[in-house]
């Protein structure tokens, strides 16, 4: 037992004291602050809107100038399609002569493609352009009558409740659940190949210096393989701990540095105060930004937390003695690494892809059983959690995945120690799968 | 009572037999010899006795009792052939970590340290990494990191690789210490004249067999060729006689003979004073262990094409 906590203990402290962890468990918030700050600022500074020139008779563009969505579009009848580009627009949009209420009978010409997103918005204001005059032509309603309708019935937003135990007065968000679950399950998926590598160097590392014989001559094999394990899993929880404080550390800190009277609007949109009038696209986002922030506080954190921290932790260790086995049996070339990993990293890869499908229909049946299976269960669970316990994952579900997540760390150690034990001290072979099978389950 | 006894110990592999029905033992203070080609089997055989393998027949006895890996490991200590160190550690915390893992406490672990690293001129390594050492250094450092934790039994496969004759000297006078003191060393090595040199007693093995056993002189005597050195006073003219036969001519006069069967030293001195030659030098010419060696070692594979050849 002492022996272990030594190789732990080693394990854990030259790695914590390396400077490559210390910058990059300090660098990491930093960036990832920085790329959301970027992001935000992209958001809402995005001013460089396409111009597009409107050659329009049939009066379904009403407005001499209108801004949506990527694009800026501004009644022209000055320009044609040869001098367009010369007035500083991009594209130019003209209006059929005839069959003006068929959409597919309007052109728009330009010289590069235009984004995606510009031509999507351009074909529904010419749809509700044309909506409106068609709506005129054969009911005779006015444009503004509808468009205050609209308004009107816009505000109108569904309250989503969930029933059940655990949660009755809790408001479920699926758009909360959505990022906190992807969010969770990427950092899993990240997390179990960045420590699972390392492991993996650290087992080929002791290989090639040579230094397992000297070492396995006072110390078992397993006792080795397994401070290795402990000792880096401790190292990420450690970098996971760091990086909950510091991030806590930088937000308060941002926090600081907005402004009080935006603070106390955010506060007032989150107590829900009804029929405020926001004339101000700025207020717009402060509502959405209200609205996350009241989502935020209806997700069940400390269960997510406590989740999070088990399935990272059995599934690395899961993971983790299969890439020392893999590590073990690999000589200095780096190139085997590659192939003998590639069993292993497929059902992690695998575990992702279900995940992206699971986190929309959390309720699927392959979201159900993959995420009770151990080999996919860290990542896939992770992702279904946060839609709620127990109402889209019952207790029996979460408590036969943590059960067989368990079950199957102790079988893959175990494996993986009788495929370490004859790996780490045979020297100049290349080692098959084959081979490994047959070292994994003959006896001892 | 022998320190380390070694009866009838088997480990098959599925292609070969590693060690094969190998016994021999070994008395406190000796330095022990374990020579053979490569691929004999003497890695196997030592990790063993080091508890790395578990053999699949027979025992090992240490002090008398059945050998127990968990236990008398601490009291072994083993360089590896295939030896090496954590590249990035610093040298003092990896003596440290490799003592601690032998169950010396800290502070003891410290002192001794500090003891060798003394005794070796090694004090200013501490905040050094292995990076920064030769080869010759890092050789001195795992020496010293085996033998810190004072083992009955040390094991050196190949201790003097990459030693230049200055540490190598060194070494070989720790060895000899060590043995003085009471320790017992196997000693794995190729290089025979080193062996002639250090060892007491010495195994030889090949294919996984032990093919000689005894102390060097023992081995000799058994393998000697009755060759004779005669030293003469001048150039001998051609010499015959039924009693031995010329391997050779050497400098300063000398001849190189072999006795024949049936005849003895006298009859072969006999010889040479009727010839009115003066003898001023006769010695026996014993072989090397190098010859020994290679004599056996090739033997065996002689037998081998022979046995090709038989079958095509």
């Amino acid at each position: 037992m002492s022996k272990i906590w030594l190789v732990i203990k080693r394990e854990y402290l030259t790695r914590v004291k390396n400077k490559t962890f210390i910058l990059s468990t300090f660098l990491t918030p930093l960036l990832f602050a920085g790329l959301i700050g970027i992001i935000v600022f992209i958001t809402v500074k995005n001013t460089d809107k396409e111009k597009i020139a409107i050659l329009d008779n049939s009066g379904v563009f009403t407005k001499a100038t209108d801004s949506i969505k990527a694009v800026q579009l501004r009644l022209n009848p000055t320009v044609d399609s040869l001098n367009y580009d010369k007035s500083g627009y991009t594209a130019l949009l003209v209006a059929p002569h005839q069959g003006i209420n068929q959409s597919n009978n309007w052109r728009l010409y330009s010289k590069k493609s235009l984004p995606v997103s510009a031509v999507n918005a351009i074909e529904d204001r010419i749809r509700k352009g044309v909506e409106n005059n068609m709506l005129m032509a054969q009911f005779h309603v006015n444009n503004e009558n509808i468009d205050s309708i609209r308004e009107q019935a816009h505000q109108l937003q569904l309250e989503e409740k969930r029933l059940g135990a655990g949660n009755n007065d809790r408001n479920g968000s699926s758009v909360v659940a959505y990022i906190v679950g992807y969010g969770a399950s990427f950092l899993i998926y990240i997390t179990l190949f960045i420590y699972g590598a390392m492991v993996m160097r650290g087992v080929m590392e002791e290989k090639t210096n040579r230094i397992a014989e000297v070492i396995i001559s006072s110390v078992k094999p397993f006792d080795l393989m397994m401070g290795k394990i402990i000792g880096i899993g401790a190292v990420g929880l450690t970098q996971f701990f760091m990086w909950i404080i510091l991030i806590t550390v930088f937000s308060s800190i941002i926090g600081a540095f907005i402004p009080h009277d935006v603070m106390m609007q955010v506060n007032e949109v989150n107590k829900g105060v009804p029929g405020m009038q926001m004339s101000m696209q700025g207020s717009e986002a402060m509502m959405a930004l209200g609205k996350i922030s009241h989502e935020l506080s209806s997700v069940n954190w400390l269960l997510i937390t406590i989740c999070f921290v088990f399935y990272f932790l059995f599934g690395y260790l899961f993971y983790a003695a299969l890439f020392a086995a893999v590590g073990s049996s690999v000589n200095e070339d780096p190139q085997d690494a590659q192939s003998l990993m590639f069993p292993v990293t497929m059902p992690i890869i695998l575990a992702i892809v279900i995940m992206i499908n699971a986190i929309t229909h959390p309720d699927s049946s392959l979201a159900t059983w993959s995420s009770i299976i151990p080999f996919f269960s860290p990542i896939v669970m992770m992702a279904r959690i946060p839609f709620g316990v127990p109402g889209t994952v019952p207790y029996w579900q979460l408590a036969s995945s943590m059960i067989l997540l368990i079950l199957g760390f102790l079988g893959t150690t175990w494996l993986s120690a009788k495929i370490y034990r004859t790996g780490i001290l045979l020297y100049g072979k290349k080692v098959t799968w084959k081979e490994m099978w047959k070292w994994a389950f003959r006896k001892s | 009572m022998p320190l380390l006894e070694v009866k009838n110990l088997k480990k098959y592999y599925a292609t070969q037999k590693a060690v094969d029905d190998i016994s021999f033992s070994i008395e406190p203070g000796t330095i022990f010899g374990l020579l053979g080609p490569n691929g004999a089997g003497k890695t196997t055989l030592l990790r063993m006795i080091t508890g790395i393998f578990f053999p699949d027949e027979g025992e090992i006895l240490f002090e008398g009792k059945k050998f127990d890996p968990a236990a008398d490991a601490l009291r072994i200590g083993y360089m590896p052939e295939e030896r090496g160190l954590y590249k990035k550690m610093k040298i003092g915390e990896q003596a440290m970590y490799l003592a601690q893992l032998k169950g010396l406490s800290r502070p003891m672990a410290y002192k001794k340290i500090k003891h060798w690293f003394t005794k070796f001129e090694m004090q200013t390594w501490w905040n050094k990494k292995i990076e920064d050492l030769s080869k010759g250094m890092g050789q001195k450092l795992q020496f010293v990191i085996t033998v810190l934790h004072e083992p009955k039994l040390i094991i050196l496969d190949e201790p003097f690789s990459g030693l230049d004759p200055v540490n190598s000297n060194l070494i070989k006078e720790e060895i000899y210490q060590l043995a003085r003191s009471g320790c017992t060393i196997i000693f794995s090595t190729h290089r025979m004249e080193q062996v002639e040199e250090i060892c007491d007693q010495i195994i030889l093995v090949n294919k996984g067999e032990k093919i000689l056993d005894g102390t060097v002189n023992q081995v000799k005597q058994q393998y000697k060729e009755n060759k004779f050195f005669i030293g003469l006073a001048k150039t001998p003219p051609s010499v015959n006689s039924q009693t031995f036969d010329v391997v050779s001519h050497e400098e300063n006069n000398g001849l190189m003979v072999k006795i024949r069967e049936g005849y003895s030293t006298n009859d072969v001195l006999e010889f040479f004073i009727r010839q009115q030659l003066p003898v001023r030098e006769f010695h026996e010419i014993l072989p090397s262990l190098n010859d020994i060696f290679i004599r056996l070692v090739e033997g065996s594979a002689a037998v081998t094409r022979q046995f090709q050849t038989v079958v095509s």
